[in-house]
This record gives C-alpha cells, structure tokens and sequence, in this order.
C-alpha cells in the first residue's frame, strides 16, 4: 500500500508534463534515495497498472538508487554507515545524517511530441 | 513526432508540501498548534495523550489516525475530548490530504493544542509533513534500545521525544546507554522525557515543555 500512492503522484506528475507539451510519455526518470522509504520495485510494479489510461500508459520507469551517506561531526567526510553504527570509518568521529539518500523525485520525462 | 526530454526535478511529495502548508496555515488563523505524534503500534501513543492533558493548560484537540476503527477516538470522547478519526483503510500513514479534510471538518472555538495522532507505525509518518508544527515521537523501553539504528529517520526527524514504560525497566535488558547513543547521533537536539504511561511520572515535565513550545510559536 505504501508505493500506490506515491506511484499515483508520478504518473499525475508525469501526465500533466505530457499534457503541457502535448505528448505522450516515454520513460520517467526516478531519484530515489534508499532512505526515502521507497522501493523502486514495488513502485515498478503498481506502476503499469496505474499508468494505464494515461499518457504514461506503456511507458518505462527508471529509478537511480542512491546510498545514505553521513558526514563526520570530526573529519568532515562522507560515509556510508554500518548496521547498528554511526561511527565514521576513518576517524572513529560521531556521523551525523545529511540529505543524501532521502532523495525522492522525479528528475526528467522522456515525451513523444508532435 | 520527435522526441524530448523535460527536466521536471519535481519531488514527488511536493503536493502533499503544499497541502500540508494549507493545513498548517488554516490552523494557525484558529490558534492552533499542531503536533504529529508518531510511534510504532501498541507504544503508547493514546494513553501518552491523556497523560499530557492532564498537565496541559489550554484547550486540546486530537485527531486519531488508525487502519481502520475508532476505538481511541471513542475513549478520548469518552473524556470530553474534541476528537476526530482518519480511518486509512490500508495505508500506513496520514498524508496532508486527509489531514487537510479532518481538520475542516472540526470545530476549533479555542486555541490551543491538536495532537494528530498517525498510523501506528515507526517508518513512513516521519517521511511526511501533515501540516504539523512539531514532531513528537513516542518509543518504549518495551520496543528494544536499538531502535534509533534500525529506524533512523523518525528519530532524526522528532522536535521532542518520549520515553515510554520506563516503569518496566527492572525488568527489562534495555541499554539505555547504547539508545541515547543512537539517537544523539541522528538529533542532537530534541529533548527525551522519560514517562511512563501506567504511572503518569514525566508527563508534567513533557506537557510543560510542550505549552511552551505552544505559546512561543503563537507569539511569532
């Protein structure tokens, strides 16, 4: 249930796009952050259903997965956290969360125009 | 026919956003100020808010947002409490949409304090603003110390935190230590209280950290 209405917004997105240059869709291009809750597969696969009807219907979904990254209180540096840790690797310091990997948006749509 | 690409760098929650601030717009034209209370099912979440108004001074609003019945609704009721229900029938979160639709349908002749209280759950509430002013995340001692390293993101996202069933650690291995740990990494700055649901200890220090937090916002 998590990923239906998320995949309603995209194709609401995507069609309205379509629409504004009186095209057709042909990929959507997704950023999705692995911390943005989401799972490419499960919105790939409400997806079809929903694009049906649409301009989006037939088109194809990309997803570019991004990794969570921390940025160390200490040495500054970016890291990637192990389970049950937020300690950076190269300096022991404490990480703190950023924005990378929450990432959730619709970066570009590919439209057939006439 | 040819081709294009549209570069549309649109965030797919950017209608909930915009809902969301037209909820929190029309509740702050009423006096309100509106706290998103998260927590995994069975946290204590229900019975943290008739805890809180006993110490809260003003008037207090709640809207229960379940899967399905209108159980906690009902017992707030019961208690002469303004309460309305979101029933999501399956989605595990209250967006700004349905929020927006409650909040409308309810009365508010007073200002004072709306406790949205969402879906029983530690994930998907804290990845969405519902027209909130602040986050309150309820956790338990009973739910295990590691819960800040497995569900980072409500941790990082709470204003104020709760401690809940703190009556049962005798009787429990929760490491506090590694807790705090955890979740100092992930907010350096939301104060936790330690409460208990059973014994009503920590709630007055709470509820005290939240009228302030009330008026302060009610005077910008």
């Amino acid at each position: 249930m998590h990923e239906y209405p998320v995949t309603l917004e995209i194709v609401r997105i995507a069609s309205e796009t379509a629409r504004e240059k009186h095209g057709r869709v042909r990929a959507i291009h997704l950023v999705v952050g692995e911390d943005s809750g989401f799972i490419g597969a499960s919105i790939q696969m409400y997806f079809d259903i929903i694009a049906e009807g649409t301009p989006c219907a037939g088109a194809t979904l990309t997803i570019r997965d991004v990794k969570p990254k921390m940025r160390c209180d200490k040495c500054g540096r970016l890291f990637e956290r192990k389970r049950f840790s937020f300690t950076c690797p190269w300096c022991g310091g404490a990480g703190s969360p950023t924005e990378i990997g929450k990432e959730f948006y619709i970066d570009t749509v590919d439209l057939e125009v006439p | 026919m040819h081709m294009i690409k549209a570069d549309v760098k649109m965030d797919i929650y950017s209608h909930n956003d915009h809902i969301a601030g037209h909820v929190r717009e029309y509740l702050e034209q009423h006096g309100i100020y509106a706290v998103n209370v998260m927590g995994a099912p069975g946290t204590g979440k229900t019975t943290s808010l008739e805890q809180l108004m006993k110490h809260l001074p003003g008037k207090v609003y709640v809207i229960e947002g379940d899967i399905e019945s209108d159980l906690d609704t009902e017992r707030l009721r019961r208690q002469n409490v303004p309460a309305a229900q979101i029933n999501t029938f399956g989605a595990c979160h209250l967006d700004a949409p349905l929020v927006h639709n409650a909040v409308h349908a309810m009365d508010f002749p007073e200002p004072g304090i709306l406790f949205i209280e969402n879906v029983g759950n530690l994930v998907c509430p804290a990845e969405l603003t519902i027209g909130e002013n602040i986050k309150l995340l309820i956790v338990s001692v009973t739910d295990g110390s590691d819960k800040p390293y497995k569900y980072p993101l409500a941790f990082e996202k709470a204003d104020v935190i709760l401690l809940n069933k703190v009556d049962l650690l005798p009787y429990l291995d929760f490491d506090e230590d590694f807790f705090m740990k955890g979740l100092r990494h992930l907010n350096k700055t939301a104060p936790v209280f330690k409460v208990s649901g059973r014994t009503g200890e920590g709630y007055a220090e709470a509820a005290q950290w939240l009228a302030k937090a009330a008026a302060s916002a009610a005077k910008q």
